[in-house]
């Protein structure tokens, strides 16, 4: 017996060649890294509106009497705050204060919960998940296979999908979602996104996915809407700081070290590493995540080196030239919690160091979603 | 500013064309679009001696960093810097305006060992042509 080893395909597979993508196998899945160029799909999200295929990410149900009680077990977020209709942002925290994912968890009805998580970790996350549920009266189902999914991102993203599904567009504000018609079908739709935009995903039926994709492509036609590929994905997610699981986050670092312990509530009662975190907490973290910018000309990559007061202090995690900033950004763990926004720092790009700069993570965000959070 | 025709090319996608005693080298336009949108480069000092086959130039797109290699031997003597202001320039136009260094060969008769157009058309049908900078 060999392993399998063949990509694997979403359902929009001909559809990205229809578009002319890039195929590049990502993670083991078959899926378009640029169109017409990351820099132009970038700004197309930036600036209007842009369609990303993430049919590879993982979904489960999570439903039954004690869903809600499995969740504050397993997660580091207070799954209680979410209400009918409402979605969070969270980490699945492991014994030791590592975490083995991060999702999205939405409430869609009594004891329904539907999460979103991680294409490369789904396996190990349903395993995770259904070791931890026992003597839990719930039942995890992994759907993945069965759903496709369409993040509709950009300034312009509500008003596309206003044209057909109204109901979207007047979810009271980020992180809401809703299960509706799709073309027809049963469909969820969640304002969320990886973008640092304002938008919205469709999680439909495979079949689906197809003519959802055509059906949004000739809806924004006279918006500027574009196919955008995992390119632009990953340099709009930097910019607007957003964690990488795997890259930036994973078993070995916790949540308080990613400089993310707002998605962690120590009141909420007892969960997975809870010791940890809390000790961590109150003993303060020896390294954390911070957002570095260049100041001067170069593309820095994760792994590239960086020096504070003349000695190495960490490494990139993720890195890349910023479009919309027009500069080198980086992310990664520095041995120094101690630096504050504005510290001058260094990054070795091919053995020459280049002066950087401490920054406040996001590197960028929407006017729209700035205004959302005021 | 040289026309395909009148260029060399390596097996690595530069182009170098002679004029005048000086060669001045670039990426082909294959090369650009392969290596896709690009956001900076990193030219040779002038004054650097180079050997063929050196990586003496780094272009780099959003997702990677490409090496350019020197087509011939000989001494850097000029970089553009239009491209290091304005690194687009080499996906506008990689055989004008998006050139990267200028040499002085240290035997001009070296070029004429790269491959002419018409065999580096040929050579891009081949599978070794796309095997990666």
């Amino acid at each position: 017996m060999t392993s399998a080893t063949t990509a694997r395909r979403t359902p929009l597979y001909e559809t990205h060649k229809k578009y002319g993508g890039r195929i590049v196998d990502f993670h083991g899945w078959e899926l378009p890294v640029q169109y017409e160029g990351i820099l132009k799909e970038h700004q197309t999200v930036r600036s209007a509106v842009g369609l990303f295929d993430v049919s590879h990410m993982g979904q489960i149900w999570c439903r039954g009497p004690q869903a809600l009680e499995f969740l504050q077990k397993t997660n580091t977020n207070d799954i209680a705050r979410i209400g009918l209709g409402q979605a969070i942002y969270s980490h699945l925290p492991n014994e030791n204060g590592g975490i083995v994912d991060d999702l999205i968890i939405s409430n869609l009805g009594k004891d329904k919960y539907f999460l979103v998580v991680n294409a490369a970790t789904l396996e190990n996350d349903f395993a995770w998940l259904a070791k931890q549920a026992k003597g839990f009266q719930v039942e995890l189902k992994n759907v993945s296979d069965d759903y496709g999914m369409i993040a509709v991102q950009g300034p312009k993203a509500l008003e596309l999908v206003s044209k057909e599904w109204p109901a979207v567009a007047a979810l009271p504000g980020r992180f809401t979602a809703l299960e509706l018609d799709v073309l027809g079908a049963p469909g969820i739709v969640t304002r969320t996104g990886y973008t640092g935009e304002e938008g919205c995903e469709f999680i439909v039926p495979a079949a689906i996915t197809a003519p959802l994709w055509e059906r949004l492509m000739s809806l924004g036609a006279p918006l500027g809407v574009k196919p955008a590929g995992l390119g632009c994905r990953d340099t709009l997610r930097l910019e607007a700081g957003y964690l990488l699981y795997g890259s930036d986050v994973d078993m070995e670092h916790s949540s308080y070290e990613a400089s993310y312990g707002w998605v962690v509530k120590l009141d909420k009662g007892d969960f997975i590493g809870k010791a940890h975190f809390a000790r961590q907490k109150a003993e303060g973290v020896k390294r954390k995540l911070f957002g570095v910018k260049l100041l001067e000309r170069g593309v820095p990559r994760a792994g590239d080196a960086v020096f504070a007061d003349g000695r190495k202090a960490g490494a990139f995690t993720s890195a890349t030239f910023a479009p919309t900033l027009n500069v080198g950004i980086g992310m990664g763990y520095l041995d120094r919690p101690d630096l504050k926004p504005g510290a001058k720092v260094s990054v070795e790009i091919r053995g020459r160091q280049v002066p950087a700069e401490v920054m406040r993570m996001p590197f960028y965000i929407s006017k729209e979603l700035k205004n959302a959070k005021a | 500013m040289p026309k395909p025709e009148d260029c060399r090319f390596t097996k690595t996608h530069e182009w170098a064309c002679s004029e005048g005693g000086t060669v001045t080298v670039g990426v082909s336009d294959h090369a650009q679009h392969e290596i896709t949108d690009i956001v900076f480069v990193e030219p040779p000092k002038a004054g650097r001696q180079v050997k063929a086959g050196d990586s003496c130039c780094v272009v780099e797109s959003v997702k990677a960093a490409f090496d350019i290699y020197a087509p011939i031997a000989g001494e850097v003597t000029a970089a553009n810097e239009a491209v290091t202001k304005d690194p687009a320039v080499v996906n506008r136009s990689p055989m004008e305006q998006g050139w990267l260094f200028k040499m002085k060969p240290a035997n001009p008769g070296e070029l004429n060992k790269l491959m002419d157009w018409n065999a580096y058309q040929a050579f891009l049908k081949t599978a070794e042509a796309h095997a990666g900078h």
